[in-house]
């Protein structure tokens, strides 16, 4: 395989990852949109939470697996509690409420972080066994670990797909979205049933986050970056649909990788060295949000528009 | 309730005026007699929050042990987060100045922060003391008799890694940066006195976190050396993925201080034994003013200081020095300059001058992360430029 074939695979793998980790956080923030009506700028303090969580067990016990547990445990029951004392009292109300409420659980979770752990970043080793690099195809070499998110990442959209599709609680989550008012005739209790979706978001935001903290630094305000980005996944996708933040996710995650990589050097080969750089750094990072404007030039509801 | 796309975009524009409904009110100015105030903004949310915490503790150190005085004026700190956003620093500046009527700002962490603060602070007659930022336009042709930087000019930063890396041997590197102005500065600077070949050049965004996609470009240009500069949280994101893309074992970095600093270190741990950098002031120096801060930092907050807590350390010292000067004013700024320029202060780098353009002439070290006593450790080793001033002193006429 000649080099540059090898650095494109390897580039894809770089997306496709980076895509997964943000199709568990727009799994969980389509859903909340989807069913509840709710725009929860807090989901990506979720995230932080289970990064947080996470990070602090496994350097005090040592154990990957307890930190595992750990990080979906802090990040579920967080987003229940959430959901119970805040949330409960905004699904009636306007959306500038619900922002201005979120919004401010950003800044009490934020500062809560801040005070508990400071504002020096917590710092995870990748388990043992997972570290060093695989060779997955002659010639391209990728890190065992990456490999793992992707894995787990592609097993969860399978997992949410059965459950959302196949079982009863799905079945009653897909009727809650579109005929709420029907389910809740039906003798259905809702309340429990929005507590338990936003708790499964909260779970899945947290699991990204933790499975984040060893590539990254866990810090405060972490939750913030990406949650723009995952904001522009779920419109692509297309409110409300899973399916919609996997496509989105991965389409986001690997147009956004290819520009980085390959812009600057494209412009590289029209203008001079470190023009090109610059301005090719600026446009990659233009490139998803003029995904988005295109997508839905094309698609004004998204790719999958869960309400067709 | 459903939810449309317009709302759910301008929440996703909320969250980006964020820290700016974070900031308190603005509170009343007090009345003559009181203190001089001192106006802090600087970056305590975000990934560059651990810097500004390092900033304004050492600066609030320096106040403490002269028993809350500078130069034996008594003052006051007054610290605000800009958020790593120049609109929000605007306005933060804006209300120091207004408001609580402070004429002496520092502590800005960031260029473009600092890009936008600087102009609106130097127009309105106030002084900033630099103990970070100083970019290229404002040692050069922006240059105001009413800016001092403290730290270093950006480039020359990178001018002594660049030597660094010449000295080293280095053939072929790969240099990478941010896409802001002290991330074009840094590989402008370091450009300067490299001699080697250039395997390639990129530039990063200021609020990347995962940089897969450089790795693999590294690693795809095959070079024998690589130099990075990332400050703060990105720095440590950056090292530590180095290490997991298996790289550092065969290709040595080659480093400017923000890069390797004291908490950088502690989060990359063993894997960063081995790597060169280049900074003008270590916690081993062994001058008394150096020991004493850094004895006073540790007892005081349980942790190293890192090279921006020294950089605050020495502005409070050589805002200290001017005061004495001007008897605790700052209302005359001509007085001010005669009194700054001398830098009459015990620097915690052994000597210190300002050159024409009020930016820092000093010498620069060759440092190299050892284990020491069975933890990785920054040690002091050759100097690697003398009495370096910065590239645009000949373009400054104030």
């Amino acid at each position: 395989m000649t080099p540059g074939v090898a650095l494109l695979l390897e580039q894809l793998l770089n997306g496709v990852q980076l895509g997964v980790t943000l199709f568990l956080l727009a799994a969980g923030l389509t859903l909340v949109f989807g069913i509840m009506g709710v725009i929860n700028l807090a989901h990506g303090s979720l995230y932080m939470v289970g990064a947080y969580a996470a990070a602090i067990t496994a350097t005090t016990t040592g154990s990957p697996w307890l930190a595992l547990l750990a990080g979906l445990a802090a990040a579920a029951a967080t987003g229940m509690v959430v959901e119970f004392v805040v949330l409960r009292r905004l699904y009636a109300r306007d959306h500038l409420d619900q922002v201005l409420a979120t919004f401010g659980l950003i800044l009490f979770f934020n500062e809560g972080m801040v005070l508990l752990f400071g504002r020096q970043p917590l710092f995870v080793n990748v388990p043992e066994g997972l570290r060093g690099a695989v060779r997955v195809l002659p010639g391209v070499d990728y890190p065992v670990y990456r490999l793992l998110i992707i894995a787990v990442g592609l097993a969860v959209a399978l997992g949410l797909y059965l459950l959302i599709q196949k079982s009863r609680i799905g079945m009653l989550v897909r009727a809650g979205a579109t005929h709420r008012e029907m389910v809740r005739a039906l003798g259905v209790d809702v309340r429990l049933l929005y507590t338990l979706v936003f708790g499964l978001g909260a779970l899945l935001a947290g699991l990204a986050g933790l499975m984040a903290g060893p590539i990254l630094s866990v810090q405060v305000g972490m939750g913030e970056s990406i949650l723009i980005l995952t904001f522009v996944v779920v419109v692509i996708g297309g409110i409300g649909s899973v399916r919609g933040a996997l496509f989105g996710a991965v389409l986001v995650g690997v147009v956004d990788t290819l520009l980085r990589a390959y812009v600057p050097g494209l412009l590289r080969q029209v203008m001079a060295g470190s023009e090109a750089d610059a301005l090719g750094a600026g446009l990659a990072s233009m490139g998803v949000y003029l995904l988005m404007a295109l997508v839905l030039l094309a698609k004004p509801r998204g790719l999958f528009p869960a309400h067709a | 309730m459903t939810i449309n796309r317009r709302g759910l975009l301008a929440s996703g524009a909320a969250l980006g005026l964020a820290p700016l409904a974070a900031s308190p009110l603005s509170r009343p100015a007090i009345a003559q007699g009181a203190p001089l105030k001192i106006g802090m903004i600087t970056t305590l949310s975000g990934a560059g929050s651990y810097l500004g915490q390092d900033i304004r503790d050492a600066f609030q150190l320096a106040i403490d042990m002269e028993g809350g005085k500078l130069g034996g004026a008594p003052v006051q700190l007054l610290v605000e987060d800009d958020g790593l956003r120049p609109g929000q620093g605007k306005q933060v500046a804006e209300r120091f100045m207004k408001n609580e009527r402070i004429r002496l700002l520092t502590g800005i962490v960031f260029s473009n922060v600092l890009g936008a603060v600087a102009p609106d602070v130097l127009d309105a007659g106030g002084i900033y003391v630099s103990p970070n930022a100083s970019p290229s336009n404002l040692a050069g042709k922006e240059c105001n008799k009413n800016f001092w930087s403290i730290a270093w000019q950006n480039d020359s930063l990178h001018e002594s890694a660049g030597q660094l890396a010449t000295n080293l041997g280095q053939k072929r590197m790969f240099i990478l940066a941010p896409n802001y102005q002290a991330g074009r500065d840094a590989l402008t600077g370091f450009k300067r006195l490299y001699k080697g070949q250039l395997a390639g050049e990129v530039y990063t965004r200021l609020d990347q976190t995962d940089f897969a996609a450089e790795m693999a470009q590294i690693r795809a240009a095959a070079p024998d050396g690589v130099y990075q500069f990332h400050p703060g949280g990105l720095g440590i994101a950056f090292l530590r993925q180095y290490i997991q893309a298996g790289l550092m074992a065969n290709l040595p970095m080659t480093l400017a201080a923000p890069s390797m600093d004291a908490t950088t270190l502690a989060a990359v741990g063993d894997a960063a034994v081995g790597v060169n950098l280049t900074s003008h002031w270590n916690t081993d120096f062994p001058n008394e003013a150096s020991k004493r801060f850094v004895a006073a930092f540790q007892q005081k907050f349980n942790r190293l200081p890192t090279f921006y807590a020294q950089q605050s350390f020495d502005a409070a010292l050589a805002i200290g020095a001017a005061l004495k000067g001007t008897g605790g004013k700052v209302d005359d700024t001509e007085a001010f300059y005669r009194a700054m320029k001398p830098a009459n202060f015990e620097s915690t780098r052994g000597k210190f001058a300002f050159g024409s353009n009020n930016h820092p002439v000093q010498d620069w070290w060759a440092l190299k992360v050892e284990n020491v006593a069975g933890k990785p450790a920054l040690v002091t080793k050759d100097r690697v430029l003398t009495n370096h001033g910065d590239a645009y002193s000949s373009q400054c006429h104030f």
